[in-house]
């Protein structure tokens, strides 16, 4: 049976097409599917890489879930949707005190993400409504607000949260079919690095499953719509408030889950923990990998773990003393915003597809030539 | 259909090669694996000990604080200059975090895990070192000398790996409180509080003998730069002594404000906010240049438990000269530099008191055996033992005068809660001829 046209992606050349329509027949042909063979792989990815690397890259991986988390919440509302936030710190700190409060009073893991998620969604929705009537700098002055305002609440209610010095947070025992399942893949005894870098990974696999079907039907759409053109969508019938306060509250819930994970990974939730620079930290996350991917946000993130104990490691080694190293970190991370920007605005997945293309049209160039 | 199921049966097939391939497949019987003593060695070599510590270098809390590892890595050269401890090199790594508990955790997680440093030292923050409290004491990390003076590092059965260094909050305002009592009995008292453990630990010692003097206590919310209110209601409340337990920027926006509504009490603060360069040069920044540290600071009473830089004819602060300008590093010997070599001085003589083969366990036990009768810089005895952790245990108080440092009284020792306040009886200190602590092994 030959392949059928509508599987081949639209601006393949044709030669190409045969190759591709090899690969595609493969793949289920729903969406669904398709990124439910996605989560499959990546699990096995995961899986992998965590056995086969130490405890240390592994609570380097847990914190880059967190940050995926939160990066890949950004991008839908930013790239996806066209609203700035630059308050999604302070809604991972909603979600991170969540998280204390209910694992102080001995709910269960599960409970307690979920909780921390619907806490912060709701504290997302009552943003977004506000959000939804500004627009540009209005939008980024209201959310910089968010973030300036909201962890003052928890040296405010310092009785109650812990003030400046933070909230300790029970670290989540590790059960004990964990440990067995891990001796039997790998016969190593877990870590409780690894620990929290399986619950930050199956979180963060979940919560990209999840958003790439939201993203792949209607409601990406209507996003998109908005995004684009405000006029022609709400010509179209389409809600502009409504949708935009849904993204809001997507976005925000991701943040609440990724403060949660923030939460048990780091056993503290302190103001000085969620300040400006977190949730600036978050958007060019989003910026660098390319807006409204979710690859990107994850390349991002990547970006935020392992550049600046990299470059810290690059500057002792050439000799520079451990303060002038640890300054050069914040030097090189602006340096290379500042090229990614000039050099590829459209981010390193925009690159990565460049690429692609570029390959791609090379090769059939070369086999109809 | 056959091309449907393919990539299913693909999967499945892999899956199941996987799970085969996966080594153990079960535990074996109990015996192997059991906790022996090479465990409690990381970081240890027959040439060297690496140990680690976390510390803003970059972000606000830099200035002044990321001095201080640099004066710590200056004592450990000159000690490795020496031929090192029991001829082992001490290599000292330390990173930054930036004052973020979130970063804390990383860097951390960094020294142990990849750099397997055998203890963490000078930590500094309360809250950044919170975020690693657990970790480092569920992982049986020696974490030694923490850089702050809350009473979080003083609880030996919950963590008993942690080990605080400077004086608390509670006990340096103790001492305060005796002496104003003593000094001011009839001055009307105004506490300046930050709002976190420093404010309430300082409140608590204070109000032990200045309970009936204090006619108001005002508390400031760190993060918010606008104090006046607060100074106006001790104005109003007819304070003429304001004691001030805060952190060294608000000393500089405490004494604008003041400067601005007419206000001139008495005005004393806790050590931790008052070293005088510091507050100097904040105070000519948040005025953009209007006032510099000469005036204002002027009279201003304070503490001290370790030699400051302006006595230049105290022998540890020679040494420590000495040190700083062997060390080649550029800057001048500044007072945080001087306590991070006391603190570096602290951990060679428990190096040293650890025996020639020092093990996480047992450097921890010789703190607790000996510590109390070490000496160094610091003016008054630590505390440590097997239940309790607590550092320096007294100050002496002091006064600003000519842009010195002025004794007012001598050192006072004491101890949380009801202790009674004696002065310290031992003779000043004096370095040993090398400039590095002989303590005898402890075992």
């Amino acid at each position: 049976m030959a392949a059928p046209t509508k599987d081949t992606e639209v601006g393949v050349p044709p030669a190409a097409a045969g190759r591709f329509a090899a690969f595609t027949r493969r793949m289920p042909s729903s969406t669904l599917g398709k990124h439910a063979l996605t989560l499959l792989v990546a699990f096995v990815v995961v899986v992998l890489v965590l056995e086969l690397t130490g405890p240390f890259r592994n609570s380097q991986f847990a914190t880059m879930a967190y940050y995926g988390i939160a990066a890949a919440g950004l991008t839908v509302l930013t790239g996806v949707n066209g609203q700035i936030s630059l308050g999604h710190g302070a809604l991972m700190a909603v979600g991170a005190y969540t998280t204390g409060l209910m694992l102080a009073a001995e709910i269960p893991l599960l409970v307690t993400m979920l909780g921390a998620m619907a806490v912060t969604a709701a504290v997302g929705a009552v943003v977004g409504v506000a959000a939804a009537r500004l627009h540009g700098p209005y939008l980024a002055g209201a959310t910089l607000a968010l973030a300036v305002g909201l962890p003052g609440l928890a040296i405010y209610f310092d009785h109650w949260l812990g003030g400046e010095q933070g909230m300790r947070i029970p670290s989540p025992q590790m059960p004990a079919w964990f440990s067995d399942a891990i001796y039997f893949l790998s016969a190593t005894e877990a870590s409780s690095a690894k620990y929290l870098a399986y619950i930050g990974w199956v979180t963060l696999l979940v919560v990209l499953f999840l958003l790439a079907n939201l993203m792949a039907g209607r409601t990406g759409r209507v996003w998109r719509a908005v995004r684009d053109d405000e006029v022609a969508a709400e010509l179209a019938g389409i809600p502009l408030g409504k949708v935009r306060v849904l993204a809001f509250v997507v976005s925000a819930a991701c943040a609440g889950i990724a403060g949660a994970v923030l939460g048990i990974v780091v056993r503290l939730a302190a103001p000085s923990g969620f300040t400006i620079v977190l949730s600036l930290g978050l958007l060019t996350a989003v910026v660098v990998g390319g807006l409204g991917s979710l690859v990107g946000a994850l390349l991002g993130s990547a970006l935020l773990v392992f550049l600046p104990p990299f470059v810290t490691n690059v500057g002792t080694d050439i000799g520079l003393d451990n303060t002038q190293a640890a300054q050069l970190a914040p030097f090189v991370y602006g340096a290379v915003l500042v090229l990614v920007m000039l050099l590829a605005p459209s981010g390193a997945v925009g690159v990565l597809k460049k690429l692609l293309k570029k390959l791609w049209i090379g090769r059939s160039t070369r086999r109809t030539g | 259909m056959i091309r449907r199921t393919g990539p299913l049966v693909a999967v499945a097939a892999a899956a199941a090669l996987l799970l085969s391939a996966c080594g153990a497949g079960g535990r074996p019987s109990e015996g192997t694996g059991g906790g022996d003593a090479a465990a409690s060695d990381v970081g240890i070599t027959t040439t060297s000990v690496k140990i680690g510590g976390h510390f803003p270098l970059t972000g606000v809390a830099a200035p002044g604080y990321s001095e201080i590892p640099t004066g710590m890595k200056a004592y450990f050269d000159y000690v490795n200059a020496a031929g090192g401890v029991n001829g082992r090199k001490i290599e000292f790594i330390y990173k930054d975090d930036a004052y973020n508990p979130t970063q804390t955790s990383q860097v951390v997680n960094e020294l142990v895990l990849q750099e397997q440093v055998f203890a963490i030292m000078g930590g500094l923050g309360t809250p950044t070192h919170s975020a690693v409290l657990d970790y480092l004491n569920a992982e049986g990390v020696p974490d030694l000398f923490v850089s702050s003076g809350s009473l979080l590092w003083d609880q030996p059965t919950k963590n008993p790996q942690t080990f605080g260094w400077q004086p608390d909050y509670e006990v340096e305002a103790k001492i305060i409180g005796q002496y104003v009592s003593k000094n001011f009995p009839n001055a009307k008292v105004g506490l300046f509080l930050q709002d976190d453990d420093l404010g309430r630990d300082a409140e608590k010692g204070a109000r032990t003998f200045l309970d009936k003097q204090i006619v108001a206590a005002e508390r400031y919310t760190p993060g918010n730069t606008d104090v006046a209110p607060q100074i106006a209601a001790l104005q109003a409340a007819g304070a003429d002594l304001v004691i001030g337990f805060n952190v060294p920027s608000y000393t500089a926006l405490s004494q604008l404000v003041s400067l601005r509504l007419n206000y001139k009490p008495q005005w004393m603060y806790s050590n931790i906010g008052a070293d005088p360069t510091l507050v100097g040069s904040l105070l000519a920044r948040f005025s953009e240049g209007k006032v510099t540290d000469a005036g204002l600071l002027e009279g201003m009473i304070s503490t001290r438990y370790l030699p400051t830089v302006d006595d230049p004819q105290n022998p540890w602060i020679q040494l420590f000269q000495k040190v700083w300008d062997a060390s080649g590093a550029d800057g001048e010997l500044s007072n945080f530099r001087v306590y991070g070599m006391s603190e570096a001085y602290t951990f060679v003589s428990a190096l040293q008191a650890a025996g020639p083969n020092p093990t996480r366990k047992g450097i921890v036990e010789a703190i607790q055996k000996t510590g109390k009768s070490w000496k160094g810089p610091w003016l008054a005895p630590f505390r440590y033992s097997a239940d309790r952790h607590a550092g320096i245990s007294g100050v002496g108080v002091t006064r600003i005068t000519g842009g010195k440092t002025e004794r007012l009284t001598p050192v006072f020792v004491t101890d949380n809660g009801t202790a009674p306040i004696t002065e310290s009886t031992e003779p000043p200190s004096v370095p040993p001829a090398s400039g590095i602590p002989e303590v005898a092994p402890a075992g």
